[in-house]
């Protein structure tokens, strides 16, 4: 399908008169990095597809603070968070999805006591939303019988304690899903995470997305599938390491639906 | 000579009572050390979280193994107690075996205990088997060299010693009890002890009667040691995680509390009418000390029972890195410890100029991913991750001690409204190309 899509950002919608029903924060990694931006990209489709009226913040969207707070910088955070409130509220926002677990749990858990209260949704919590809805449907069992694993990762396992909703999509394409043996609340950190991205790992004996990709590896799937920007990246960097390119994907939620739906 | 001995049994029990006490006192100040939080809301659901974890052990049983023999020793330990209150109630009064006029009721509760005691002899074993012959690499990590292993190690040879006095003490007793000896009523069954009757079947009653007396005070003795050597050990968490459980994190774990001290400076310069002018500036930012950590951090430090299924379960420590959640658990309770200390010696408003930065290098505190994987493993919801957020912000906030990196991403926050290097105005490129 190679329908052009223009994404409406929120200021637009206001000058026609109109309103977002749902915000798509895109984040920092989905606006910036290659890779990310094909899972934004991705959303978009499936955003477009369902017909969800949506919108972006666009150039006014800035970084939550995530990793300036998870590296000690609270008052760089606060500014950050504090300016984002004052954007979101002033376009009465009340909705907000994103494809960042981070982006997510941080506007969902610490903008509230500085005064931004939303409902906030993960983009795999919208998907299963819509397939439970019977708004999006997979026909042809695209995925049927081919192995997935999934790769929780924390800042939406254990930070927020959503493990369904991704494996819901994935039974929904007809997948075989095969779990790792450190899964759910026991799921092993990709090393992105408390703003470890942005630096070089301490001294130790091996990288952390090296030990976790070998265990996805390991389960004999050929697609990892995975939920956030960061998460991707370091287990795409793991398989990169295996030399296991050409044997073992590693693909968002979002783009394994595109895949199934062929948008 | 028998009112010498209840003489002698009340002043023991008298000093053991006070020294636990004292020591009891001690600790609490520690804990209050800590900064104070209010730990209120949602009462129902406190106590479902501690009847659960604390009481129910259901985080001890992910591990199936350890969960199980665990749960033994936690079921021997309380019930066997109530053993432990007919003896302190025949210490005190003289009499032997008081609460036998229960009938059949005390005589299948003695027999119970009796079972339990083999049960929770055999864990024992099992738990020294687990840390010197298999060797389970969580139990020789650098933090447990020295004094961490060996008081795990005394504490389970007490217990077995408790568990083998108890029973001997049986096995004499219903002897003494066959054979119609002055004061030894008959009461109780004893399923274990009575194939240990051989070993003292051939001594004269008299010489029982001290048999039966030496094992008797043995095993009180031991038990009041074993109530005064808990404070000092990692052993206190067979009280401490009832309330540390109670008053466990109930919002997500995601959740990294907002300073208020920094969100009326940022108001000041964001949108001055909603600063409050007359707070002070703080005096300072994030931990430095544990005078800087909340008492619930505290808590969880005295908690702390250096099993180490944090660690076990640390992507950090599993790759190598110094990080151990354990190590910190341990580090803060003994800086808590140090600075009582300090407080006993010189005054309450002393402060020996150390600092938990001491004990905990930035090399630890740096590894940290935030992943919460220690909190979740942790039995009774110890949350080793709060210090290490606060410690960090001490170092960012106050030292301006941070990696490059960090420095550079905090930069491009600040100037480009993202971690890396785009201009702002790129932001939304990628929506031309879809």
């Amino acid at each position: 399908m190679s329908e052009k899509i223009s994404v409406p950002t929120v200021a637009e919608l206001i000058a026609k008169g109109e309103k977002p029903d749902v915000l798509f924060w895109v984040g920092c990694a989905g606006s910036f990095d290659e890779r990310a931006q094909k899972v934004t990209k991705a959303f978009v489709k499936i955003l477009h597809h369902v017909g969800l009226k949506y919108a972006i913040l666009g150039t006014e969207e800035s970084c939550t603070g995530d990793p300036a707070k998870r590296a000690g910088n609270e008052f760089l955070f606060q500014m950050q968070a504090m300016a984002n409130i004052a954007t979101l509220n002033a376009y009465e926002i009340s909705k907000i999805v994103t494809t960042c677990p981070h982006c997510f749990n941080t506007i969902k858990n610490e903008y509230p006591s500085l005064g931004g209260n939303y409902e906030v949704i993960h983009h795999t919590q919208l998907l299963q939303e819509l397939i439970d809805e019977g708004k999006l449907t997979f026909g042809e069992e695209p995925f049927k019988g081919r192995k997935i694993t999934y790769h929780d990762s924390c800042y939406l396992g254990r930070a927020n304690g959503v493990y369904d909703a991704p494996r819901k999509i994935l039974e929904a394409l007809d997948a075989e899903l095969v779990e790792m043996k450190r899964c759910r609340k026991n799921g092993l950190c990709c090393g992105a995470g408390g703003a470890q991205m942005f630096k070089d790992a301490e001294q130790g004996s091996k990288e952390i997305n090296i030990e976790r990709t070998e265990e996805a590896i390991d389960t004999g799937a050929e697609i990892i599938s995975a939920n956030c920007p960061f998460c991707t990246t370091m287990i795409r960097d793991g398989v990169k390491h295996a030399e296991k390119e050409d044997k073992v994907e590693v693909l968002d939620l979002a783009e394994l639906v595109v895949q199934a739906k062929d948008l | 000579m028998q009112y010498i001995e209840q003489l002698l049994f009340v002043i023991v029990l008298g000093v053991a009572l006070c020294f636990f006490i004292k020591k009891i006192k001690q600790i609490r100040r520690n804990i209050f050390l800590g900064k104070d939080e209010t730990i209120n809301d949602q009462k129902a659901e406190r106590w479902k979280v501690m009847a659960k974890v604390a009481l129910g052990q259901s985080k001890m049983v992910v591990r199936p193994v350890a969960g199980f023999f665990h749960i033994l020793i936690y079921i021997g330990f309380i019930l066997i107690n109530i053993e432990v209150l007919e003896i302190l109630i025949d210490g005190v009064a003289g009499t032997h075996r008081s609460l036998s006029f229960l009938g059949s009721i005390y005589n299948t509760a003695i027999g119970f205990f009796e079972i339990l005691a083999v049960l929770v002899f055999v864990a024992c074993i099992v738990f020294l088997a687990r840390r010197f012959i298999v060797r389970i690499p969580r139990f020789h990590s650098p933090e447990m060299k020295g004094w961490a292993t060996k008081d795990a190690t005394y504490i389970l040879i007490i217990e077995i010693v408790l568990m083998v006095a108890l029973l001997k003490m049986n096995a004499v007793d219903q002897l003494l009890q066959a054979r119609g000896a002055d004061h030894y009523i008959a009461a109780g069954s004893f399923p274990v002890s009575q194939y240990l009757t051989g070993f003292f079947s051939n001594y004269s009653t008299e010489t029982l009667v001290v048999f039966e007396r030496v094992f008797w005070w043995f095993h009180i003795l031991g038990i009041l040691f074993f109530l005064n050597y808990v404070p000092y050990s990692k052993h206190l968490h067979i009280f401490l995680a009832f309330p540390n459980t109670w008053y466990s994190r109930l919002s997500p774990a995601g959740e990294f509390q907002n300073m208020p001290e920094i969100t009326n400076e940022v108001n000041m310069m964001l949108d001055p009418s909603k600063a409050d002018p007359n707070m002070p500036p703080p005096e300072k930012f994030g931990v430095n000390d544990v005078t800087d950590l909340s008492w619930k951090n505290l808590l969880d430090a005295y908690s702390c029972t250096e099993c180490g299924r944090c660690t076990s379960s640390c992507p950090a420590n599993i790759t190598g890195k110094k990080l151990s959640p354990r190590k910190i658990m341990m580090d803060t309770r003994d800086r808590a410890e140090e600075l009582g200390k300090a407080k006993d010696n010189n005054g309450p408003d002393y402060h020996d100029g150390k600092s938990l930065h001491d004990l905990i290098s930035q090399e630890e505190l740096l590894a940290c991913t935030t992943c919460n994987a220690c909190v979740e493993a942790c039995p009774i919801n110890i949350n080793p991750v709060d210090i290490i957020f606060g410690m960090r912000q001490y170092q960012t906030l106050e030292k301006s001690a941070m990696p490059s990196e960090w420095a550079m991403m905090n930069s491009n926050i600040e100037n480009n409204q993202a971690p890396w290097q785009f201009s702002p105005t790129d932001r939304a490129n990628w929506s031309k190309e879809i």
